[in-house]
């Protein structure tokens, strides 16, 4: 199937990324192309076939590890928020959200 | 010196004919004459790679030679390394200083490793061309108009013009094998979870693999021993016993089942590839090996697959760019929503965003079971197809790329024509399975052509040992590029 302008739009508020008025046939234009390619899928028929979401599923030794509920990690909030571009008294600053 | 393995860099370090702050001068000296034109490091620091290589000479005075103990390596700009920034290949992190360095790091540091600098990529690894990153293109060592490939096209010049001895890559679709085929060198993607992801900047997480690039199998048997290991930190590390994955460089070839897929030598590869790869096929043939044709019969669909999961990924993976915690942060914005919008828009190149896009119109409300759920039932047939092939063969063969290094901007046009040229190198990550690119000839124009090896799970040290035997009675991976002689 082919995306419409509209639906280009929706999900590029969906992944907060601006797309200009210039730009947004050429964007639809290439994501159509892609979704060409990947609409090959539906024609495969997987009844029956488990979904793969870890490579190594089928072998026998991965197993998600555990660990003690305990803290491991020591506080480093002033390191991180030196890169912040904008921070303040162990805040990061955003444009005011509530009125 | 420039062109000597490591093996014989370190001999030479541990004999005292060479020092490090010798060795690593040389190799700064060689970025300094030839990185403007090539473009392989996006930075170098000399005072702290001096710095390092002092450090290593006074620690082997003491006696304490560690496995790598003052050997000069650069690193890709996916590694997050403290005190020097590392991009990505992105404008969203052009000047981010990360407050940690990656497990890799820290294991080349541990093992008396220098760090000769941050090696240019594909912006978030996302390319097959080097020609997405923001600090502009890598240039091929054997022809500056063509490709390096990608995404690890930075550390695959600087290895293939020898600005370093070896280097690290992260392969998620390809991105250490192929560029290691157009530029004429060797690369390992190890299995999924040899290497710990932590520190690497994720892209596609259940697919991302960091692994070694150098110019011989030998060499990257002494990487890998250094980058293996096992991380509590990155949730997908394999514990398991450390393995020496140069112990099978003696490997008989006598009685060694090559496969060789059908779906590797159909139409779409280029004529002096098949030759080339053909005649590396016919070697081990005459070292007593025999071939076995076998079938993949899904390979035609690993790239459809690849572009629905690891754009799906992706899209997760890149949403921590807001603007706010760390990174680009757009100058004007009327509210939160539009600081998120034009940060994203600004920080991001076309090829990351069309990709993250893709990744959450796949995921989307009512689109997740058709393509994403779709996309991982059909990524099981792609490994079972391997399962099968791996009864009745130890190692797989066939060209990593269909082609040789294209020129610059021969595919930035067509997203899907720079997609396909990835498909010999997607199977292999979609099933987790070690993948290994070595140089096996040239085309009539002089440009490299890539031999893939691929194995089992944690079947490296085997691909490693029929690759280092190849490579001892050839001598493709030790041309020097004629543009930057030594």
């Amino acid at each position: 199937m082919s995306l419409t302008l509209d639906q280009v739009r929706r999900i590029a508020h969906l992944a907060r990324i601006e797309v200009s008025a210039e730009e947004i046939q050429g964007v639809m234009a290439r994501l159509n192309r892609v979704l060409a390619l990947i609409d090959q899928l539906q024609a495969v028929d997987t009844t029956g076939i488990e979904p793969m979401a870890h490579p190594l599923d089928a072998e026998a030794a991965v197993v998600q590890r555990r660990r003690p509920d305990q803290v491991t990690e020591r506080d480093q909030r002033e390191e991180f928020q030196r890169r912040a571009p904008a921070a303040e008294a162990g805040l990061y600053l955003v444009p005011k959200v509530i009125e | 010196m420039l062109n000597a393995s490591l093996t014989e860099l370190s001999a030479a370090l541990a004999g005292g004919k060479l020092s490090s702050v010798e060795l690593t001068g040389a190799f700064i000296n060689r970025i300094k004459s030839l990185n403007q034109k090539l473009n392989a490091f996006i930075t170098v620091d000399e005072a702290r790679s001096l710095a390092e290589a002092r450090a290593s000479d006074a620690r082997r005075a003491q006696g304490a030679g560690r496995a790598l103990e003052g050997i000069p390596i650069a690193h890709k700009d996916i590694f997050c390394t403290r005190g020097m920034r590392t991009t990505c290949g992105s404008r969203m992190l052009a000047e981010f200083d990360s407050p940690y360095d990656a497990h890799v790091i820290e294991r080349f540091a541990g093992a008396g490793a220098v760090m000769l600098g941050k090696t240019n990529m594909d912006e978030f690894a996302m390319g097959s061309s080097n020609e997405t990153s923001w600090f502009g293109p890598v240039r091929n060592p054997w022809d500056a108009g063509r490709v390096p490939g990608g995404s690890s096209g930075g550390s695959a010049a600087a290895v293939a013009a020898r600005l370093a001895p070896g280097a690290t890559g992260s392969d998620t679709g390809g991105s250490i094998r192929q560029p290691a085929a157009l530029t004429g060198i060797c690369g390992l993607k190890p299995t999924y979870g040899v290497v710990s992801r932590y520190g690497m900047i994720a892209f596609a997480s259940s697919l991302d693999q960091g692994g070694p690039l150098a110019k011989s199998a030998a060499d990257l048997a002494l990487l890998m021993n250094a980058m293996a290991g096992f991380d509590a930190r990155d949730s997908t590390s394999l514990e398991r016993p450390a393995e020496d994955y140069g112990r099978e460089l003696g490997l008989q070839i006598k009685g060694l089942r090559i496969g060789l897929p059908r779906e590797y030598f159909g139409e779409g590869l280029e004529p002096e590839v098949r030759a080339r790869v053909g005649e590396a096929v016919r070697w081990f043939e005459s070292q007593g090996a025999k071939t076995v044709e076998i079938t993949l019969p899904n390979t035609g669909l690993a790239v459809p697959v690849y572009y629905v999961i690891a754009p799906a990924e992706a899209s997760s993976n890149l949403s921590r760019f807001d603007g706010l915690r760390y990174g680009h942060r757009a100058k004007e914005f009327s509210d939160l929503a539009d600081l998120y919008r034009r940060t994203r828009a600004e920080g991001f190149g076309a090829e990351v965003k069309r990709r993250i896009l893709i990744g959450t119109y796949v995921l989307s409300h009512g689109y997740y079971d058709a393509y994403y759920l779709q996309a991982q039932k059909i990524r099981r047939l792609v490994a079972r197809d391997f399962k099968q092939a791996f009864g009745q063969c130890d190692l797989v063969m066939g060209p990593t790329s269909p082609g040789t290094a294209f020129a610059l901007g021969a595919k930035a046009a067509d997203p899907v024509q720079m997609y396909l040229n990835d498909i010999f190198t997607i199977p292999a990550p979609l099933a987790g399975l070690p993948g290994l690119s070595i140089p096996c000839g040239f085309d009539a124009a002089g440009l490299p052509v890539g031999l893939q090896i691929m194995g089992n799970h944690f079947a490296e040290a085997r691909m490693l040992g029929a690759a280092h035997r190849y490579q001892q009675a050839t001598d493709w991976h030790l041309r020097v590029p004629a543009g930057t002689p030594l």
